[in-house]
């Protein structure tokens, strides 16, 4: 399937600058993204990658450098731009529309994406396509069963993945998944991960997925970026990182991982 | 479920047999009793508006005085300067007035939050109270504006000495019609309003701002649209009240009646769409009685608020809504 597909850069970011105060939180980041790729950004607490995240998804403005998006310049467009041009996200800490449903957040996602959440004299519930759209979208994540519970009533794991399926649900091109199974328990993290990956996949969607558990990272994701403080560390496949010296002492020396 | 949401079917069960029994009051109570339920259903429709904002967006305004009033005093300048009498220019004076001031208050109000919003609120209708006081010789100062008895339905319906009908006559009878209409139509329209994808979007605003800005939802716009929507609401229901008072002064632009507001919808329930309604009918016979047996009237209501929100932090309907099922398992053999 991979072979014949042209290595194009999906995402680009070229210098790319913020400092919080003193600390340099991402400092002249080069990072580029393949399209159709599902690759980890890895990196010990305060590295820069939910900065780095948070810049190209644009919850915070840079201070300088550049991000191309397929080619084009979006680093001070809005996030409904980012979105409308195919950018979504989900986040480390839950966000969810709590006293919604389940269905609901996703189903609202669906709404805003088709331009639909204008309409204010017709019934969401009166929306076959959206409905049906977003019930399936619940079967493929496995909370079909959870539909009609509210949001903040889920448990961690459900509502990692109810918070990824929102993001998907905006039918995004590239996806950025913030620590998809942190706070949830080791044996849960394997569903979470299968379930994921293959959506991403089989939507052919570009994944870059910001993970803590190297387990996790080494078995899903076939490029992995390392940051250390602010700054890129190795870019490479998972043996090359393994291998990497100086990911072993700065990062993989700390992780507990088998 | 959200107790927000509802099926329509149940809901429109009980609400049917409801507005029945609302339409023959006028031939079982006396008049006095429908003309004080108009000023009930008038407070409801404000209230409902309210809480398009408070319940459904997450926006707690102080300043909903400001379009009850403009609402009012809209029409009692199409009265002063237009010389006119019928009820649907009045009512389309209220809305036009309230949503052109709604509309420029909103822009300045929607880009805060929590208390910051709350404090803009209030002090915008603040102004407008000051207007009201100031400006005597357009507004009456303190004496306020008349507003005679209007004609309805483009003046085919009158108040005729000929008919036998006096003041309280025709708005026991006629106008109480007149507002059941209106206040049926205004809250069909809102349920539809807050049950549609628009509606959905002010309740993941409310919710989780962040993440619906994250799901392409603009959310300054929403809250505008929103803020628009609940002061034509407040302006309608002013527009209502002034023909049944007769007469509008500076108090109803004072933010001691956006309180008033506050308290209906506290009271019935703002995470409920029926809340507000039930809250606002309640209230008004609450101090209507309060007032009439004794003069500490406002330290009765004062004590019933801090009950309410020690004892039924849910508001009537939000409580009723949670023991219901308790009481439905209770009553099963």
């Amino acid at each position: 399937m991979e072979e014949g597909r042209r290595a194009v850069n999906i995402l680009q970011t070229e210098r790319l600058t913020k400092y919080f105060g003193d600390t340099h939180a991402v400092d002249h980041v080069d990072f580029t993204v393949t399209e159709g790729e599902v690759l980890a950004l890895i990196g010990s607490n305060g590295a820069g990658k939910t900065t780095l995240v948070n810049l190209v998804s644009g919850l915070i403005p840079a201070d300088s450098g550049k991000i191309l998006f397929q080619g084009t310049d979006i680093t001070s467009a809005s996030i409904h731009k980012k979105i409308e041009l195919g950018i979504a996200r989900s986040f480390q800490l839950v966000n969810l529309f709590d006293r919604l449903t389940a269905l609901d957040n996703v189903a609202l996602a669906i709404f805003s994406r088709d331009g639909k959440t204008r309409k204010l004299l017709s019934l969401a519930e009166s929306d076959p396509a959206v409905r049906d759209e977003a019930q399936g979208i619940m079967q493929s994540f496995g909370l079909a069963s959870k539909a009609a519970m509210v949001a903040g009533g889920l448990s961690q794991g459900e509502r990692k993945l109810l918070d990824v399926a929102v993001a998907y649900a905006l039918r995004p091109r590239l996806l950025f998944l913030d620590e998809p199974t942190s706070g949830v328990s080791t044996r849960e993290k394997a569903p979470i991960m299968d379930i994921i990956t293959s959506i991403v996949r089989s939507g052919r969607i570009t994944a870059v997925i910001i993970e803590h558990d190297m387990d996790v990272v080494f078995t899903y994701c076939p490029r992995i970026v390392a940051m250390h403080q602010g700054a890129i560390l190795a870019d490479g496949t998972p043996d090359e990182i393994r291998r990497n010296e100086q990911v072993t002492a700065n990062l993989l020396g700390t992780q507990s991982h088998a | 479920m959200s107790p927000l949401a509802g099926p329509p079917r149940r809901v429109i069960a009980w609400a049917i047999p409801l507005v029945i029994a609302l339409a023959v009051l006028p031939f079982a109570a006396p008049p006095y009793q429908t003309v004080l339920l108009s000023y009930g259903l008038v407070f409801a429709i404000a209230a409902l508006g309210f809480n398009l904002l408070l319940g459904y967006t997450g926006l707690l305004s102080f300043g909903h005085s400001a379009y009850f009033g403009v609402g009012a005093y809209a029409v009692a300048f199409v009265v002063k300067y237009l010389k006119l009498e019928s009820m649907e220019a009045f009512l389309l004076a209220g809305v036009l007035a309230s949503a052109f001031v709604a509309a420029l208050f909103g822009v300045l109000c929607v880009r805060y939050t929590k208390i910051f919003f709350g404090i803009l609120t209030l002090a915008l209708s603040q102004v407008l109270w000051s207007l009201a006081f100031k400006f005597f010789w357009v507004t009456g100062g303190t004496d306020g504006l008349r507003v005679p008895t209007p004609t309805l339905l483009g003046g085919t319906v009158k108040m005729t000495a000929a008919g036998g009908q006096d003041k309280l006559g025709f708005l026991s009878h006629r106008y109480y019609y007149y507002v059941l209409a209106v206040f049926v139509i205004c809250v069909a329209v809102m349920w539809v309003i807050v049950h549609s994808p628009f509606g959905k979007a002010l309740q993941a605003i409310r919710d989780n701002e962040t993440r619906a800005e994250f799901v392409g939802v603009q959310v300054w716009h929403y809250r505008w649209v929103a803020f628009l929507i609940s002061g034509i609401y407040t302006g309608l229901a002013g527009a209502l009240w002034v023909p049944l008072n007769g007469l509008t002064t500076p108090d109803i632009l004072y933010w001691q009646f956006s309180g008033k507001i506050v308290f209906f919808t506290v009271l019935g329930g703002f995470q409920t769409f029926f809340g507000p309604i039930i809250g606002a009918v309640i209230y008004n016979y609450l101090e209507t009685y309060a007032v009439g047996h004794t003069v500490y009237w406002q330290m009765v209501l004062g004590v019933v608020l801090v009950v309410l929100v020690l004892a039924l932090p849910a508001g009537i309907v939000g409580t009723a809504m949670r023991l219901m099922p308790r009481w439905r398992r209770a009553a099963a053999p």
